[in-house]
C-alpha cells in the first residue's frame, strides 16, 4: 500500500498529472446481501437500489455518512417569502459522464419523471405541485400547503439528464406492467462520482471514478474503481471476507462479528442504524380472529398492553439474541429522529409477576392463546427475535403460537389487516416524527395510516397528526410532537423491542463510518 | 414413464425374488446374511436405538424445549460440559440460540424427523401401491391415465413438489390451524412426491405376476378382481416394496432437512432435525459448532443407517447378485 | 414411428399445460409481489392501482391463459423484480446452470464408473466394501450441508478455493463460461463435487450391480470357460453390457441435477438460472417463476421423450404398435 503510493506519487510527479487522481488507484471490492434491483434511479424505491444509484447519479441534497443533510447538485435551499414555494440554488459547472451540463431543466424533468404514475418514488413528492425553473441555476418547488421537511425528502431523488434520458426513450419510469423495456434499466448517465463500466445483474458490477467529476478537490475519492457483488448466503458472504475475496462487506450477521473482528487484517465497524424494531397488536377489533377467548380482545385491554410490554426482556435479547448489537427502546423511533427524548426512549424492566398482576386484574389470570406473524428474512434476526418473545410471554400465561413467513407473506398480513399481534421494523428517512405518526398512528384513510394496523382511531390525533405538515412554528410544531408521543406511549400502541446496528465488515486498512441509512458513500472513503 | 423406467426399476429389485422371503424368516437367507454382516447389525442396533429415543424422548429428555414458556434466554449458546455464564445452568451438549438445551432438542427433534419420514414414507406407500395395482391389473386407459399423473409429478424434482405443494398448503389452511397443521401439510407435501417409485414398481410387478398361473386360477374359480389384487398378486410384490419404502424412508428425512433449508421446514418452535440443523448452520463461522455438529450427526446416523440398511435388503432381496 | 413420435409429443405438450397450471394456481398463495414492488411510503390506493394494472385481480384461468398466449408468440414478459425481459434473464443465466451441471455430470460418470466397475470386480475386498459404505454418507447428509461444510474445510479453513461464485468467464462463441479460466475453473469444483455426490453415488452403485448381474450371466460364464484373459471379461463384455441401463439412467438424472442445482447454487451464490429462481421466489416475481417452471418442464419432458425414442429404437422386442408394451 505505502509502497503503491510512493510510486504512483512518483509517476505522478514525473507525469504531473492530476495527483488526486492516480495517487489512489485502489479498486474496492464491495459485497452485501442483494442487488440493486434496476439501474433507473426511479424505478424502485429500496435500499440497495439507492445505495448503488448513489455512487453513479445524485439528488439535489444528500445524507454524509453521518446521517447530515448537506449540498449536493443544489448549493442552497430556502423556503421562499410564499411559505408553499422553495427555492434551490444548483451547482455551476456540473457535467453528466456524457459531457451534458447541468441545468434547471433536467432538475425539473427528472422531479416530474419521479412523479409519474409509474415512479415508485411518487409518495415522497405527493405534497408538490409543481417544479419550475426561475433561471439556468435556481429552480422553486411548490407545494399543495407549506412544507417544512421538503429537503428531507429530496435526499434520494436522483437527477437524470434531460436530453440523454429523452433520446434514450425513457421519459418515464419503467412500466413492468406493460411489459415495458427501457434503456435506463441499462444504462447511467448521471453526475456522480463514479461511472459505470459494466453490470450483469445479481452478479457484478464495476464503477470506476469520474475523472470529470465536480467534487474531485471536495471529497477524498481514494477509491479509483469499485466491484460490486452481491452475496446473498450469510456465512459465503463473511467466508468471502474472510478468505480476503471481497474488502469490504454489508449485513455481517451479528454471530459473526466477533470472528471478523478478531481476524488479523480485518475490522468491524458499527453504527446506530435509522430503524426501530416492535411489535403491533390490533388494540381495536371486538374479537380476534387468532386468539383463544372468545367474544373477547384481550388486546383491547391496556393492562394486558402493559402487562406485554413488561414480560419482554429487551435486555435478554440484547445480550442473546443480538450479541449486544441493538439499542434496547421504549419508543418505536431511533435516536436521531425530531421528537425522541431520553424519557420515551426508556423502557419498563422485566417483572413477570407484576405483569401477572396487571393480567389478572384484566381478567386474564389463566391467560390466553394468541397467533404472532413474524417475517424470517427482512430484519436482523427477526425471527429468532420472535422465538425469543414467544418464551417469554408464555411466562405471563400468553400462549403465542408462532408464524414466521417470509416477507413477501408477512406483509400483505399488514397492509390487508390480517394479522392481531405481527413484527415490525420502521425506519425514518425523513428524520422527522410525523413520518413515523403518519404511517402507524393515523387512522387509516387513503393517503395516510396505511401501515396502521392496530386499529387505534382517534379524531383528535388525526387532526394533530394533519397540523405537522404545515405548521411552520417549530416551536409550536415539536410541542404537538410530543402530545402525540405521549398519547401513543400512554396507550401502549406498539411493543417496542430495539434500534438496530449497522455493521460493516472490511479490511483493516479502510478508514470509513457506518451511514445510518446503510448507505455506504464510495467517494468519502478513505485509506489509513 | 414408460416401460424402461420400470425395466431399470425391476433390474436391481426383481419381483420374484418375493416368494422366496415370504418363507420362515429364522431358516430365511436373509437372517443368515443379517447375521453375517457386521456392519448391518451395527446399523440396524443404531436405528433401533435412535427409533427408541424418539419415542421416549419426554422420559429421557432433560428438558421440554417444546415449551417456549420454560425456557431461559439467557442460557442461549451455553457450550456442552460447560455451565452458563449467567444462570449457572449445565448442559451436556449445550443449548442452541434460544438457551433450548441441544440434547433434549435433538431428541425432540428426532421424533419430528422420524415422524415425518414414517408417515410420508407410509403415506406415498399405500398411494403409489394402491394405483400401481390398479394400473398394472386393469391396464388400457385406466393405466394411461395414472401413468400420465405420474409423468406430471416426475416433471417436477421431488423437491420441488413438496415445495410447491407446501406453499399450497400453507395458503389454503386457516391461520388458527395453521400450527397443528404445518406438519401435516408438510408429510403430505413429501409423500406426494415419493409415490411415483411405488407405483411404477408394483404396476411392472403385477403385470408380470398377473400373466402367472396362480392368478389365471384365481380367475376361474371367480374371485373378484380387489380380492385377487390385494390377496394374492398384493403379497407377491412387497418385496420390492419393501426395499423402496427403506430408501424412501431416507430420502424423506432428507428432504425434510432440505425444505428446512429452503425454508418451508418443521417450525422453528417443533423443530425436526432438519430445521437444527438449519439453525445451526448460521453459527458455523462464529464458534458455536454444536449447534450445527450435533444435530448433524443424528441426522447422518440415522439416515446412514436405513440406506445401510435398504442396500443390504436389496442386496439380498435380488438373487442375481449373490 | 413418426405417428408414436407425434403422439409423444402431443402428450408432452399436455404435461407442460399442466405443470404450467399447477405453478399459476400456486403463485397466488406465495405472497404479493405489489408488496416488494412498492416502498413503504405507497397508499393503499397505489398498490390497488398497481395490482389492477399487473392483472393479479383476474380469475387465475384468465391470467393463465394470457401467460400462454404470450408466451406461445415468445413473450414472457417482464421480471417483477429486475425489470428486465424475462427471457432475456434466464438466458443469461442459463449457461451458468449447464455449465455446472455438465461439468458435476461428468465428475459423477466418470468417478462412478471407474468406483463402481472397481467395486463390483472386488466385490468381496475390504476396499470395496469401505467404498461402498463411505458413498452412503454421501447420500444420508443434505446437498446444503454438504456444501457448506465444503465451503468450511476449503475456503474458510484451508483457503484453496473461492467460496462463491463463478470466478473470471471467458466468451465461447458469444457464451460466457467459466471453465475455460483459471478462477472460473478453481470456482467450478467445490459446488461441482456437492452436486454430482448424490449422482456419483447413484450411478457408482448402479454400474457395479450391473456389472455383478452382468459377470454372472452365461455368456460371461462362457467367455471364462474360453479363457479369455479377466481384464478382456470386465472390460470388453462385462462393461458394454452395462452401459445401455446406466446411460438410460443418468439421462433421467440429468433432469433432477438441474433440480437440485437450485440448492447448490444458493449455498455457492452460482449465478445460475436455480438461484433466480430462489429469488423470484422471496420476491414473488412470477413472470420468473412461471418461465422457469417452464422451461424446467421442458427440459425434463424432452429427455424422458428422447429417452423413450432411444429405448425403442436399441430393444427391437418394444414394438411401435401400442402406447405400451408388456414388457418383460
Amino acid at each position: 500500500m505505502r509502497k503503491a503510493l510512493l510510486c504512483s506519487a512518483v509517476a505522478s510527479a514525473i507525469a504531473l498529472s492530476s495527483v488526486a487522481y492516480t495517487a489512489h488507484a485502489e479498486t474496492l471490492r464491495w459485497a452485501r446481501s442483494g442487488d440493486s434491483l434496476t439501474l433507473d434511479p426511479h424505478a424502485q424505491n429500496e435500499g440497495p437500489t439507492h445505495t448503488l444509484a448513489h455512487q453513479m447519479y445524485e439528488p439535489l441534497l444528500q445524507r454524509d455518512m453521518s446521517g447530515q443533510i448537506i449540498p449536493a447538485l443544489a448549493t442552497e435551499w430556502a423556503p421562499t417569502s410564499n411559505p408553499n414555494i422553495w427555492e434551490f440554488k444548483l451547482r455551476a459547472g456540473v457535467k453528466f459522464h456524457g459531457g451534458e451540463s447541468f441545468t434547471a431543466d433536467d432538475v425539473v424533468f427528472s422531479l416530474k419523471r419521479a412523479m409519474m404514475p409509474t415512479s415508485a418514488m411518487k409518495e415522497l413528492l405527493a405534497s408538490v405541485a409543481d417544479v419550475r425553473k426561475v433561471d439556468d441555476l435556481t429552480v422553486h418547488i411548490e407545494t399543495t400547503g407549506p412544507n417544512p421537511l421538503m429537503p428531507n425528502n429530496l435526499t434520494n431523488l436522483f437527477i437524470m439528464d434531460e436530453g440523454w434520458t429523452k433520446a434514450n426513450n425513457c421519459e418515464a419510469p419503467q412500466d413492468i406492467a406493460n411489459g415495458g423495456d427501457n434503456a435506463c434499466v441499462r444504462a447511467v448517465n448521471g453526475t456522480g462520482a463514479y461511472t459505470l463500466v459494466s453490470r450483469t445483474q445479481d452478479q457484478r458490477t464495476v464503477l470506476k471514478q469520474n475523472d470529470n467529476y465536480w467534487g474531485k478537490d471536495l471529497f477524498p475519492l481514494e477509491v479509483s474503481e469499485i466491484i460490486y457483488t452481491p452475496i446473498q448466503e450469510a456465512a459465503t458472504r463473511v467466508s468471502a471476507l474472510l478468505s480476503g475475496e471481497v474488502d469490504m462487506i454489508q449485513d455481517v450477521p451479528v454471530q459473526d462479528l466477533a470472528r471478523v473482528g478478531g481476524a488479523a487484517n480485518l475490522q468491524v465497524v458499527t453504527g446506530a442504524q435509522n430503524r426501530t424494531i416492535f411489535f403491533g397488536m390490533n388494540v381495536a377489533a371486538d374479537d380476534l380472529a387468532s386468539d383463544t377467548v372468545e367474544g373477547k380482545n384481550p388486546l383491547s385491554d391496556v393492562r394486558v398492553r402493559q402487562a406485554m410490554n413488561m414480560a419482554i426482556n429487551r435486555d435478554a435479547i440484547k445480550r442473546v439474541v443480538m450479541r449486544d448489537q441493538s439499542a434496547p427502546t421504549g419508543v418505536i423511533m431511533p435516536p436521531f429522529v425530531n421528537g425522541w427524548t431520553e424519557a420515551l426512549d426508556a423502557y419498563p424492566a422485566t417483572d413477570v409477576n407484576k405483569a401477572k398482576e396487571l393480567m389478572a386484574a384484566a381478567g386474564y389470570a389463566d391467560g390466553f392463546g394468541l397467533t404472532l406473524n413474524c417475517p424470517n428474512d427482512r430484519y436482523i434476526n427477526d425471527e429468532a427475535i420472535c422465538q425469543a418473545a414467544v418464551g417469554m410471554l408464555g411466562q405471563i400465561g400468553v400462549k403465542v403460537n408462532l408464524d414466521a413467513k417470509p416477507k413477501a407473506q408477512h406483509f400483505p398480513l399488514i397492509q390487508n389487516k390480517t394479522t392481531d399481534f405481527y413484527m415490525l421494523g420502521w425506519g425514518v428517512p425523513t428524520f422527522d416524527s410525523e413520518y413515523i405518526f403518519n404511517f402507524l398512528v393515523h387512522s387509516t384513510t387513503d393517503k395516510l395510516g396505511s401501515w396502521n394496523n392496530t386499529g387505534f382511531s382517534d379524531p383528535d390525533v388525526d387532526a394533530q397528526i394533519v397540523s405537522l405538515a404545515s405548521e411552520t412554528d417549530l416551536a409550536k410544531r415539536n410541542q404537538t410532537i410530543a402530545e402525540i408521543w405521549a398519547r401513543v406511549q400512554q396507550e401502549v400502541l406498539y411493543l417496542p423491542i430495539h434500534n438496530q446496528v449497522l455493521n460493516w465488515g472490511m479490511k483493516g486498512n479502510i478508514d470509513f463510518p457506518v451511514q445510518p441509512e446503510d448507505q455506504p458513500h464510495f467517494k468519502f472513503l478513505t485509506y489509513k | 414413464m414408460t416401460d424402461h423406467s420400470e425395466r431399470i426399476e425391476m433390474n436391481s429389485v426383481p419381483a420374484e425374488v418375493s416368494e422366496k422371503s415370504t418363507a420362515g424368516w429364522r431358516n430365511s437367507d436373509l437372517w443368515f446374511s443379517f447375521k453375517r454382516s457386521p456392519v448391518i447389525v451395527l446399523a440396524a442396533l443404531v436405528f433401533f436405538i435412535l427409533v427408541a429415543s424418539a419415542v421416549f424422548a419426554p422420559v429421557l429428555a432433560p428438558y421440554t424445549p417444546f415449551d417456549p414458556a420454560s425456557l431461559n434466554l439467557m442460557n442461549g449458546f451455553t457450550a456442552p460440559l460447560a455451565s452458563n455464564e449467567f444462570t449457572g445452568d449445565y448442559f451436556l451438549l449445550g443449548t442452541d440460540d434460544q438457551g433450548r438445551d441441544m440434547l433434549s432438542t435433538i431428541l425432540y427433534g428426532l421424533r419430528v424427523s422420524l415422524f415425518v419420514g414414517i408417515t410420508a414414507v407410509l403415506f406415498a406407500m399405500l398411494l403409489g401401491v394402491t394405483l400401481g395395482l390398479i394400473s398394472g391389473y386393469l391396464g388400457g386407459w385406466v393405466d394411461n391415465v395414472i401413468m400420465r399423473v405420474a409423468d406430471v409429478q416426475m416433471t417436477f424434482p421431488s423437491i420441488m413438489v413438496a415445495m410447491l405443494l407446501y406453499g399450497i398448503g400453507k395458503g389454503i389452511i386457516p391461520p388458527d390451524l395453521r400450527d397443528e397443521m404445518a406438519i401435516w401439510v408438510l408429510i403430505v407435501s413429501i409423500g406426494l412426491s415419493e409415490w411415483v417409485q411405488f407405483a411404477r414398481t408394483v404396476r411392472g410387478a403385477t403385470m408380470v405376476e398377473k400373466e402367472k398361473e396362480y392368478v389365471q386360477a384365481g380367475h376361474l374359480i371367480g374371485l373378484s378382481r380387489v380380492s385377487i389384487m390385494v390377496r394374492h398378486i398384493l403379497p407377491n410384490v412387497m418385496g420390492p416394496v419393501l426395499v423402496i419404502a427403506t430408501i424412501s424412508l431416507a430420502l424423506a428425512i432428507i428432504a425434510e432437512a432440505t425444505l428446512s433449508f429452503l425454508g418451508v421446514g418443521a417450525p422453528k418452535t417443533e423443530p425436526s432435525l432438519g430445521t437444527l440443523i438449519n439453525v445451526g448452520r448460521q453459527f458455523i463461522l462464529s464458534g458455536e459448532w454444536w449447534i450445527l455438529l450435533f444435530p448433524s450427526l443424528t441426522l447422518l446416523a440415522l439416515a446412514l443407517s436405513v440406506n445401510l440398511f435398504g442396500d443390504w435388503l436389496r442386496d439380498v432381496l435380488n438373487p442375481k447378485l449373490r | 414411428m413418426l405417428a408414436f413420435v407425434l403422439q409423444r409429443v402431443a402428450q408432452a405438450l399436455l404435461v407442460l399445460l399442466a405443470v404450467g397450471f399447477v405453478s399459476f394456481s400456486m403463485f397466488q398463495f406465495m405472497g404479493d409481489p405489489v408488496e416488494n414492488m412498492m416502498g413503504q411510503e405507497a397508499t393503499v390506493a397505489d398498490r390497488a392501482a398497481l395490482e389492477e394494472r399487473l392483472g393479479l385481480n383476474d380469475p387465475i384461468v384468465v391470467q393463465f391463459a394470457r401467460f400462454v398466449g404470450r408466451a406461445i408468440e415468445g413473450d414472457f414478459g417482464v421480471s417483477y423484480r429486475v425489470g428486465l425481459p424475462v427471457a432475456e434473464v434466464i438466458f443469461d443465466r442459463l449457461p451458468a446452470t449447464l455449465e455446472l451441471a455438465l461439468f458435476s455430470g461428468v465428475l459423477a460418470i466418470g468417478l462412478g464408473f471407474v468406483l463402481g466397475i472397481y467395486t463390483a470386480i472386488k466385490r468381496d475386498g475390504w476396499l470395496a466394501h469401505s467404498i461402498m459404505t463411505l458413498s452412503l454418507i454421501g447420500v444420508s447428509l443434505p446437498t446444503f450441508l454438504i456444501g457448506i461444510f465444503l465451503i468450511w474445510i476449503f475456503s474458510v479453513t484451508l483457503g484453496w478455493l473461492p467460496s462463491f461464485g463463478r470466478g473470471e468467464t471467458a466468451s465461447f462463441f458469444g457464451v460466457e463460461l467459466a471453465i475455460l479460466t483459471w478462477s472460473g475453473f478453481k470456482s467450478m469444483i467445490l459446488p461441482a463435487v456437492t452436486l454430482g455426490l448424490y449422482q456419483m453415488t447413484l450411478i457408482m452403485r448402479l454400474v457395479r450391480a450391473e456389472m455383478l448381474e452382468v459377470l454372472r450371466s452365461d455368456y460371461i460364464r462362457f467367455a471364462r470357460a474360453r479363457g479369455l484373459s479377466p481384464y478382456r471379461i470386465h472390460y470388453r463384455h462385462a462393461l458394454k453390457n452395462t452401459l445401455v441401463p446406466v446411460i438410460t439412467v443418468t439421462g433421467l438424472q440429468l433432469g433432477s441435477i438441474i433440480a437440485f442445482a437450485i440448492i447448490t447454487e444458493t449455498v455457492f451464490q452460482w449465478p445460475g438460472v436455480g438461484l433466480l429462481f430462489i429469488n423470484a421466489i422471496g420476491f414473488v416475481d412470477i413472470p420468473v417463476m412461471s418461465a422457469y417452471l417452464l422451461l424446467v418442464g421442458v427440459i425434463f419432458v424432452s429427455i424422458n421423450l428422447v429417452v423413450d425414442l432411444l429405448y425403442y429404437s436399441i430393444d427391437p422386442r418394444l414394438s411401435f404398435s401400442g402406447t405400451k408394451a408388456k414388457g418383460h
